[in-house]
């Protein structure tokens, strides 16, 4: 009896197992906020059904045989081998009904394709492992930043709470006003990456020395998370692209809000900043920035150890030098066109004085704009 | 006769110098189960890590090292490998020829793959590690942002390469050459059909991969600008040469396993294939088709939309000759007289899951919806239900069904349908699920996972831990039945068995047909 209760507590386990993961687990794919992703969900359910009836009929007829074809009915095997009739039945058939799924594909590419009449255009460039945003403007003014992961080292080594969107948070996303047909020109910097938001039903592989040119228009505001979906080195599963799709109006004051920060940092960049400012700035960029490759402790990985380098507690210029020009040929890039001056400053600031490289330097930022011009 | 039939010579010689194709068979079946031990415990690792969100066993980098290593010697190690494998012990047997017709050559192409995994392997332990960069090593990460084990990685690939044409060119010359007479080529079995039809894509293709490999030596190291385009290359150049590869690559793979199952379903079924004739034809068009269809892996490049259109167009045509094949077996097993011995179970197995494989890719094969699934999970599962549920089940299924005749003794029955079970459930839970995460949006190749897809990647490397600890009960079966299996000297092992390989007495003898068999009418 103990056996027979074993037995059946397992089978139940067995049972509530599938349930128990459907249940709210997301098992299809989302038709999303555009009328494209609407589209191509009605695409992916049609095939998915067509398949699934053939699926039916062929089964259907194997287990048919399985069960009363078996030798062990005693049953006398027939010895038919051929027909040209069902052969040519079984080429046609399926050929017509391949022409039926392809005529609804045809038509909803040519719509994926129809780049026209956009109304703004993003620059979206692949960075191993961060994606750059630029707004471009006809005045040339245009707006960018980069959109780094946000998610703490420590819940990723999993000595920290894991929030709700997990590898899925960015510092700053990507805005976008709803009701208007956006033009993403798509490229990247150094590998191939991969721009997707499911929900938006836009996937374009970013590929360094050509662009890539494709459209969304949302029609629900609200947050859209995706990620890089081509393998982009050692930290692909980390970086997480964002979409926080807001009204027009809402586009617009965070477009005049942006524009004013980015004033007010050239500002600042004429302006000398303490020790203590410097260095938690330069933490908050060396996490986001640099900890990929050189350690939360400076202990290095991907890059050379910070704590104890020589370069670190060298000469200042070289210093900048690495962190303006990178090393070329190796993973360590140019940072200087990717942080601002300030940043700059704060970061090698802060590479100078953390992990017991005390050497008391200042830099400001100030220096590094006339580190640049050489 | 006097001392014309001699054995095998002893001692480690034996297997060195050989140029006996049973021998020569064998080692190529046990190497390609080591490297499928070997792609496993790669795999375990990966579904390891992957059991829960966050990383706890092991760093992104060595991660990637994981996925590519695994895909690498799984395609090149286990299922190739084995599959050639199986060519050299069985079409001279079921053409009835003495061995294949250039043996020296077989011997060489067996015994410089060893050397070639070796020098991949041995990656693992350089400096920067092994490559990490997908078994499609996508430039410009496999070649300026590569590791630099990445020459030695270019220099194992061009000799499985040559292993490779060597010994496809071998199988065309012995199929063409060494028929028996009366063998004409429409009486020959599938599988000596599906193995010609595959050695011609080989030699089409390979060299084209040995091309892709030497252009990124190359580049890293003679400065050319094959795939940079800061030097007038272009990175996705890459990628059509990769898949005008790649895509025959997964035929080459499947193929030999449909020649499988079309001999073993008409023996359990004690009835002949049905339609013989458009089994060859199908495979031939899929052959054809395969060399148009490429870029369906590379819809989200941004090719131009009438690139985009051909290629979705010629894609959905494979399903045509495909179906057909299934529709064929199928018809074989309708008003059989059927029997569940392992191989047989294995073969149906392969059936309602490769069918679902075609499915997936039927769906992949729409350009529009592909941009939702492209490079995610959904992609992942389509492969394995094809690869491994295609081309590892017939693989399996074959060596229950040959064993026999190949060893004098009879595997045990019930352990090999208990690996049947494990397998068949330990490889729907590992890769059902898949689906599921893929359409919900999540990528491949990533160690790591937002929440949502916790529950079902949890329940993917239970199954993965389940089908992975099937393999060893696989393991055991076949070294109890070489070393104690109960044995047989029927020369027909399963009654419904048709074919020259069932007319030899069992265990094959060490040489066989050096007189060629007459073929009687009844062979038609
Ligand atoms: C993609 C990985 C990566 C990132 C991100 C990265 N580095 Fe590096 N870094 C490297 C590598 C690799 C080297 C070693 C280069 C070499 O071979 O000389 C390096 C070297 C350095 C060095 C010289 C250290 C020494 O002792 O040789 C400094 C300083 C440095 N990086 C600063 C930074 C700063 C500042 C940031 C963030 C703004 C950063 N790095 C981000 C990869 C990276
Ligand atoms: C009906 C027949 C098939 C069709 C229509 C088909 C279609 C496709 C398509 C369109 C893709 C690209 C998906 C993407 O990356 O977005 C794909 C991927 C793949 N298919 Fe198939 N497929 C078929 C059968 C097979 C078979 C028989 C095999 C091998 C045995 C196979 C192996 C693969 C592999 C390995 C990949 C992924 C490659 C990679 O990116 O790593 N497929 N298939
Ligand atoms: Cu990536
Ligand atoms: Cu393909």
């Amino acid at each position: 009896m103990v056996g027979g209760n074993v037995m059946r507590s397992a089978l139940m386990a067995l049972m509530a197992l599938p349930a128990a993961a459907f249940g709210d687990n997301q098992v299809n794919m989302s038709p999303g906020v555009t009328t494209i992703g609407a589209e191509i969900y009605d695409l992916h359910m049609l095939i998915m059904i067509i398949c699934v009836v053939i699926g039916i009929g062929v089964f259907g007829v194997m287990f048919y045989s399985i069960i009363y074809h078996r030798k062990s009915r005693g049953v006398v095997p027939s010895q038919f081998h051929e027909s040209t009739k069902v052969e040519v039945a079984w080429t046609v058939v399926p050929f017509l009904i391949l022409i039926g799924m392809a005529v609804p594909a045809t038509s909803t590419l040519l719509e994926v394709y129809d780049n026209d009449d956009a109304e703004l255009d993003i620059l979206i460039t692949g960075h191993q492992w961060k994606w750059k945003y630029e707004y471009l403007d006809e005045s040339g003014e245009n707006v960018s930043f980069f959109s780094n992961l946000a998610t703490p080292q420590e819940a990723i080594y999993n000595t920290d709470q894991k929030g709700e969107h997990y590898l899925l948070e960015v510092d700053e996303p990507l805005v976008l006003p709803v009701d208007t047909k956006v033009r993403f020109l798509i490229t990247a910097n150094d590998v191939i990456h991969s721009w997707w938001v499911p929900e938006i039903a836009v996937k374009r592989d970013a590929i360094p020395g050509f662009i890539n040119e494709t459209w969304t228009k949302i029609t629900e505001e609200g947050i859209y998370r995706g990620q890089c979906t081509e393998l982009c080195g050692a930290y692909h599963g980390f970086m997480p692209v964002v979409v926080h799709a807001v009204s027009r109006e809402e586009f617009n004051a965070w477009m005049g809000a942006k524009r004013a920060d980015e004033a007010a940092q050239v500002a600042a960049a004429a302006m000398d900043l303490s020790l203590d400012e410097l260095m938690s700035k330069g933490e908050a960029v060396y996490n986001a920035q640099c900890l990929a490759c050189h350690g939360a402790q400076g202990e290095g990985g991907v890059g050379n150890a910070i704590a104890g380098s020589a370069i670190a507690l060298g000469d200042i210029g070289t210093h900048l030098d690495v962190g303006i020009k990178g090393v070329a040929g190796t993973a360590m890039q140019a940072f200087g066109r990717q942080l601002n001056d300030v940043d700059m400053a704060a970061v090698i600031t802060y590479q100078r004085n953390a992990f017991g490289n005390n050497t008391g330097d200042v830099i400001q930022p100030s220096d590094v704009a006339s580190h640049k011009q050489g | 006769m006097g001392d014309h039939h001699h054995g095998p010579a002893t001692g480690i010689g034996r297997w060195l110098f050989t140029t006996n194709h049973k021998d020569i068979g064998t080692m190529y079946l046990w190497f390609s189960f080591a490297m499928f031990i070997l792609g496993g415990t790669f795999a375990m690792i990966i579904r390891a890590e992957l059991f829960q969100p966050g990383m706890q066993l092991v760093e992104p980098g060595f991660f990637n090292q994981m996925t590519t290593l695994h895909g690498l010697v799984m395609v090149f190690g286990a299922i190739m490998p084995s599959f050639v494998g199986l060519a050299n012990w069985l079409i001279p047997m079921m053409i009835g020829a003495p061995d294949m017709a250039l043996p020296r050559m077989n011997n060489w192409s067996f015994w410089i793959l060893p050397p070639g995994f070796l020098m991949l392997a041995s990656t693992l332990f350089m400096e920067g590690g092994a490559p990490a960069f997908g078994w499609t090593f996508y430039a410009p990460l496999s070649t300026t942002y590569a590791a630099p084990s990445v020459t030695f990685f270019i220099f194992a690939i061009h000799i499985l390469g040559v292993s490779s044409i060597m010994g496809s060119i071998n199988i065309i010359a012995t199929v063409m050459n060494m028929r028996a007479p009366g063998m004409t080529y429409m009486k020959m079995p599938l599988f000596v059909w599906t193995w010609l039809i595959t050695a011609f894509l080989l030699v089409a293709v390979m060299p084209v991969l040995a091309g892709a490999v030497t252009m990124m030596l190359m580049d890293i190291h003679f400065g050319t600008s094959f795939f940079s385009a800061a030097g007038g290359g272009d990175p996705v150049l890459f990628q059509h040469i990769f898949w005008f590869f790649g895509h025959p690559e997964v035929y080459i793979i499947i193929l030999p396993a449909f020649g499988v199952v079309s001999q073993i379903i008409p023996a359990f079924s004690r009835k002949p294939l049905f339609g013989y004739a458009s089994m060859v034809y199908a495979t031939a068009s899929i052959a054809f088709l395969s060399f148009i269809v490429w870029a369906h892996h590379m819809y989200t490049v941004g090719m131009p939309v009438a690139g985009e259109l051909f290629f979705m167009y010629a894609t959905m045509l494979i399903a045509v000759p495909t179906g057909v094949k299934v529709f064929n077996w199928i018809t074989t097993m309708w008003r059989g007289a059927l029997s569940f011995e392992t191989p047989m179970l294995f073969c149906i197995g392969f059936l309602i899951l490769f069918t679902i494989g075609g499915f997936t890719g039927l769906m992949l094969s729409i350009a529009p919806a592909d941009f939702q699934y492209h490079d995610t999970y959904f992609v992942v599962a389509h492969f394995h239900y094809v690869m491994v549920a295609g081309a590892v089940f017939s693989m399996t299924a074959a060596v229950y069904y040959w064993l026999p005749k190949w060893s004098g003794r009879m595997y045990n029955e019930t352990m090999g349908k208990v690996h049947f079970w494990i397998s068949f459930v330990g490889f729907n839970i590992t890769f059902f699920p898949q689906h599921f995460v893929g359409l919900a949006g999540m990528p491949r190749r990533i160690p790591d996972y937002a929440l949502q897809f916790a529950d079902f990647n949890m329940m993917s490397s239970i199954g993965a831990f389940i089908y992975g600890a099937s393999q060893i009960l696989f393991l055991y079966n076949v070294l109890a039945t070489i070393i104690a299996g109960e044995k047989v000297t029927d020369e027909k092992v399963w009654d419904g068995a048709e074919g020259l390989e069932w007319t030899i007495p069992t265990p094959a003898p060490y040489h066989t047909f050096e007189v060629p068999p007459k073929l009687d009418a009844a062979h038609a």
